[in-house]
């Protein structure tokens, strides 16, 4: 771990430039002054760390990574034109290399209760909505990478949306990273605000031009009473690129959260993803889905954390795993004593699809209370040979039916996701990573309504 | 010539130190014709069935099938599908994520595609689909459902049915087709087979019980024991056995 050590200063010069430019507000300077701070003191996390132990960091600390400027060229463009989703979205604000880009996002003035803005706008005009959120649930002391995104906080974007609306399409955060002279970093941080009985559809979308960068990404959502939020997460970085992600969800009474999280790109990817129900009566739905080939290496955590009774909570994990990648899946369900009628239930599934691809999947429970259900269960293999027959028997080639359930197997978790442009883009990059055509689509036929939730 | 023509034919397990089950069958059936197969559990049936079907799990180590006149066992269990044999399960298998109406879709096209027809549009295949389906009485939701996920035992079997009637096969293999089913399951499967039975089609039909025989009635009915079938008749065969079990089959084999 000597190499972890010796990069453990390498942001400090840029952080200095960063501070001498950047002033912000004393809220913002104390921030990042502690997540620095934390920062210089932990350093990357080595696989002696069990949060770590299955995911070595070594290959982005050994990067000379300079911090990346906002720019509007023509590759920044092009991501935005690609990832667009255009009409369906209500709004889109288009980030780049970690820093909002005006002219790119599509934001006009709201009716419907809605604000989005940049982090550093918000701060400005609206100080009183996003202090008492800001760094509050992504805790620096939680997770070294949280604490060197919060040292660079200076831009990001800010989501209110005003008690009672109800946002019928969905709010787009597209971030976006480009190719520098040198391999760039971005340290992406968004606030989404849901406010007492409002309703919200938010997308974040990673992508990248190609080649080695590093995006460093927190999001922070707060959910206030009877708030209902589907959040919808697609990382389609570049398949050289490093992927660090914490997203901290604090859902307050009979407020209602689902997670959609695919896992298309990067080289490394590690998603921390940490739902904390801290009201009775909250909903929780974690749907992920991981489709990793060639080299690919990705980490999902996750942590339900039951504080209060009465709260329902689901989750289901799928990997889809070829060549020689590497999936690792740590669910955490946590009950604490005040949490009784918690009625938990956690699914993780792996498809193998070569001999030499490997899953490691870990669930784990730690219950407090004594009246509450908890279920998990877990399944690692490769392709059902029983199904592979029943196709055969209907006269599919053995190549065809392998594709197709291979397929099939990742689309029990797209027919969940309700956002139409996501859900088709995920189905495209599986139809054509199995030589599938187009109308293998099920959900076209409406198949996801009911299973949707 | 018979449409299938089985001599001698032994089966055993694939895997390492597998039994054998089929130690010797001789069948021969001509289209148009309902043959029944009946037996104990574990008497090698359902074994039968999957063997001519191409399941690999079982490894043919003597004797020989022609279907057609032609080497069956040469074929890959989906160049058996596509030359027109269909196999109703025992337990049809869930597949999640894939909709009956894809499922059928590629079935039906790939016999056809096989026989140098053109494949079916979505609209072709929906008019084929729509009059299968009153046949097997079964909602139109049924299509957008993923494959068997979520069915009922009889919803399941029904289904096979459905898939039989829309595959249009020339040699339609029943594997115990009425276990699980009530009665009145049991009565919409039945009617539904029944009218798959053409002058063109042969069916094998294997089954524990007779009570699916009162409403396909076979031309002839064979017993299995051990392997080998010991005994056949004509229908009331079936009735005997039913009247009297299979232990007399044993003494009178033995």
């Amino acid at each position: 771990m000597t190499q972890l050590a010796e990069n453990k200063f390498a942001h400090q010069p840029q952080y200095r430039r960063l501070i001498d430019r950047q002033r912000g507000d004393a809220f913002v300077r104390a921030l990042r002054e502690r997540g620095i701070e934390r920062f210089d003191e932990v350093g990357f996390p080595p696989t002696t760390d069990e949060d770590w132990r299955l995911t070595n960091v070594t290959p982005i600390a050994r990067v000379p990574f300079a911090l990346g400027e906002l720019t509007e060229d023509e590759s920044a463009r092009e991501l935005a034109a690609r990832f667009t989703l255009g009409d369906a979205a209500a709004t889109e604000i288009v980030v780049v290399n970690g820093h909002c880009s005006q002219r790119l996002s599509r934001l006009g003035k709201s009716v419907r209760g809605d604000t989005v803005t940049d982090l550093a706008s918000a701060l400005n005009r609206h100080p009183h909505l996003v202090e008492p959120h800001l760094g509050r649930y992504a805790k620096i002391e939680a997770n070294p990478f949280v604490a060197l995104n919060t040292g660079f906080l200076h831009d990001g974007v800010c989501v209110h949306v005003a008690r009672g609306a109800a946002v019928q399409k969905p709010i787009h955060l597209l971030h976006i990273s480009t190719q520098g002279e040198t391999p760039t970093v971005s340290h992406p941080r968004a606030l989404i605000v849901v406010e007492e009985g409002a309703q919200a559809t938010i997308v974040e979308t990673y992508v990248g031009s190609p080649g080695v960068y590093w995006t460093n990404a927190v999001t922070e959502i707060v959910a206030a009473p009877g708030a209902i939020i589907d959040h919808c997460r697609l990382q389609q970085e570049s398949h050289q690129a490093f992927h660090v992600a914490t997203l901290a969800v604090h859902m307050s009474e009979q407020s209602n959260f689902v997670s959609h999280s695919a896992t298309l790109g990067a080289a490394l990817t590690r998603n921390d993803l940490t739902v904390t129900m801290a009201g009775p009566r909250a909903e929780a739905t974690l749907n992920g889905l991981v489709i990793l080939s060639g080299r690919q290496h990705a980490d999902n955590h996750t942590l339900l954390d039951h504080t209060q009774p009465n709260c329902p909570s689901h989750e289901l994990y799928k990997h889809l795993l070829s060549d020689t990648s590497s999936g690792v899946f740590k669910g955490k369900i946590l009950v604490r004593p005040d949490a009784q009628k918690t009625d938990s239930k956690q699914t993780s599934k792996s498809l193998l699809l070569s001999d030499t691809a490997t899953m490691n999947s870990q669930p784990a429970l730690e219950i407090y209370a004594d009246d509450v259900k908890c279920t998990h269960g877990s399944t690692t293999g490769p392709v059902d040979e029983e199904m592979v027959f029943y196709l055969r028997s209907r006269g599919v080639s053995m190549e065809a039916a392998r594709h197709l359930l291979a397929y099939a197997f990742a689309a029990d978790v797209t027919r969940r996701i309700r956002v139409a442009p996501i859900r088709e883009r995920i189905e495209d990059f599986l139809a054509a990573q199995h030589g599938l055509p187009r109308d293998l689509r099920i959900t076209d036929i409406g198949a996801h309504d009911e299973a949707a939730r | 010539m018979a449409l299938l023509e089985i001599k001698n034919l032994h089966a055993r397990v694939a895997a390492a130190g597998g039994r054998d089950i089929l130690k010797g069958v001789n069948l021969s059936i001509d289209s148009g014709q309902v043959h029944a197969i009946m037996g104990k559990n574990g008497s090698g049936k359902s074994t039968l069935a999957q063997v001519l079907m191409g399941r690999e799990t079982y490894q043919v180590t003597d004797g020989q099938v022609l279907y057609q006149g032609k080497d069956l066992l040469a074929l890959s269990a989906e160049e058996r599908a596509r030359e027109g044999i269909f196999l109703a399960f025992q337990y049809p298998v869930e597949i999640p994520g894939v909709s009956t109406s894809y499922f059928l879709k590629a079935a039906v096209n790939a016999v056809r595609k096989h026989r140098g027809q053109s494949e079916l549009d979505a609209f072709e295949f929906l008019k084929v689909v729509k009059e299968k389906m009153a046949l097997l009485k079964m909602d139109q939701s049924f299509m957008n459902r993923a494959v068997n996920e979520g069915f009922s035992g009889g919803e399941k079997k029904r289904n096979e049915i459905f898939q039989m009637a829309v595959c249009d096969p020339k040699l339609a293999l029943m594997d115990e087709t009425d276990s699980g089913l009530d009665i009145d399951a049991l009565k919409v499967v039945a009617h539904g087979a029944s009218t798959l039975r053409r002058p063109d089609r042969a069916i094998l039909m294997v089954t524990h019980y007779q009570r699916l025989l009162n409403y396909i009635e076979p031309d002839r009915v064979h017993v299995m024991l051990d392997g080998r079938i010991v005994k056949s008749g004509d229908k009331s065969l079936a009735l005997e056995l039913e009247e009297r079990g299979y232990d007399w089959i044993e003494h009178e084999a033995a």
